[in-house]
């Protein structure tokens, strides 16, 4: 049923998924936007990952995606953590007044 | 039938993808970003991985974006404020990444003949197997995927205490 979908249809979608990411990344100077574009980035690489999953028939990719959502979980609660603090500290989450690296 | 629901699907995605990042108000973004992530989701369902794209809604739509929704309420960030660059690091990075897209699709070039197995068995993401599978092969990273969960618990607790009520304690 699945085999109507050529397999690269996904790939090419993942790239450009991933590139929208990245120009994310680059574009913005929000740092809760460019957290997000990460997030799409890791979304990205896993739509590839359960694609190979199951056109060659083989559990382990889909196990591995649900590893990744749950490192992503911990890396955003982390992260937004972190963002919370350094608006405690510098009241902005603007990345070019975030290079210090103190205050 | 299934190749229109995909490049309705992919459409979409990759407009609210775009909107995320063009968008003003990061409320908006938070929003179009879980529209991004329904539409994943519906990726999922297509390539016969049903429970991944349960506990991908569950997990995405349900926890991290209103996580950040929640921080972007709290943090009062909902008006765009001076967060602009300038136009010609704008126009660099839409280059950049201009320049990835055709640099990933590029290698991706000889993909059209790659060879996979004819009959695709469709019950290969149903809970019943991937429990399987998670249980017998991969027990050992899903006793640590606990253990990173607590470790990333606790330094979410310690970054979010206020400072005032840590030099109290001390």
């Amino acid at each position: 049923m699945i085999n109507t979908i050529p397999i690269h249809y996904y790939l090419w979608l993942a790239a450009v998924l991933f590139s929208i990411g990245v120009l994310g990344v680059l574009y913005r100077r929000n740092a809760i936007i460019i957290f997000m574009c990460i997030e799409l980035m890791l979304n990205a690489v896993n739509l590839v990952m359960v694609a190979f999953s199951s056109y060659m028939n083989d559990a382990a990719g889909q196990v591995f995606v649900f590893f990744i959502m749950a490192v992503a979980a911990a890396e955003v609660a982390v992260g937004l953590a972190i963002l919370v603090m350094m608006y405690r500290n510098t009241k902005t989450i603007d990345i070019n007044i975030l290079n210090r690296l103190k205050w | 039938m299934e190749l229109n629901v995909f490049f309705f699907l992919a459409f979409v995605a990759i407009l609210s993808a775009l909107l995320v990042v063009f968008s003003k108000n990061p409320v908006y973004s938070v929003l179009y970003l879980i529209i991004t992530f329904f539409c994943i989701a519906g990726f999922y369902v297509l390539l016969n991985a049903e429970f991944l794209a349960a506990v991908h809604v569950i997990v995405y739509a349900g926890a991290i974006m209103v996580l950040f929704l929640y921080v972007i309420m709290m943090l009062n960030l909902n008006t765009e404020s001076a967060f602009h660059k300038e136009t010609i690091l704008k126009i660099a990075a839409t280059i950049c990444g201009g320049l990835i897209m055709v640099v990933l699709i590029g290698s991706l070039k000889g993909i059209t003949d790659l060879k996979y197995p004819e009959h695709s068995d469709s019950t290969i993401g149903l809970v019943k197997n991937l429990g399987k599978v998670m249980f017998s092969d991969f027990l050992l990273p899903f006793e640590i995927t606990s253990i990173l969960l607590l470790a990333a618990m606790v330094g979410a607790v310690m970054l979010g205490k206020s400072e005032k009520e840590s030099k109290v304690n001390n």
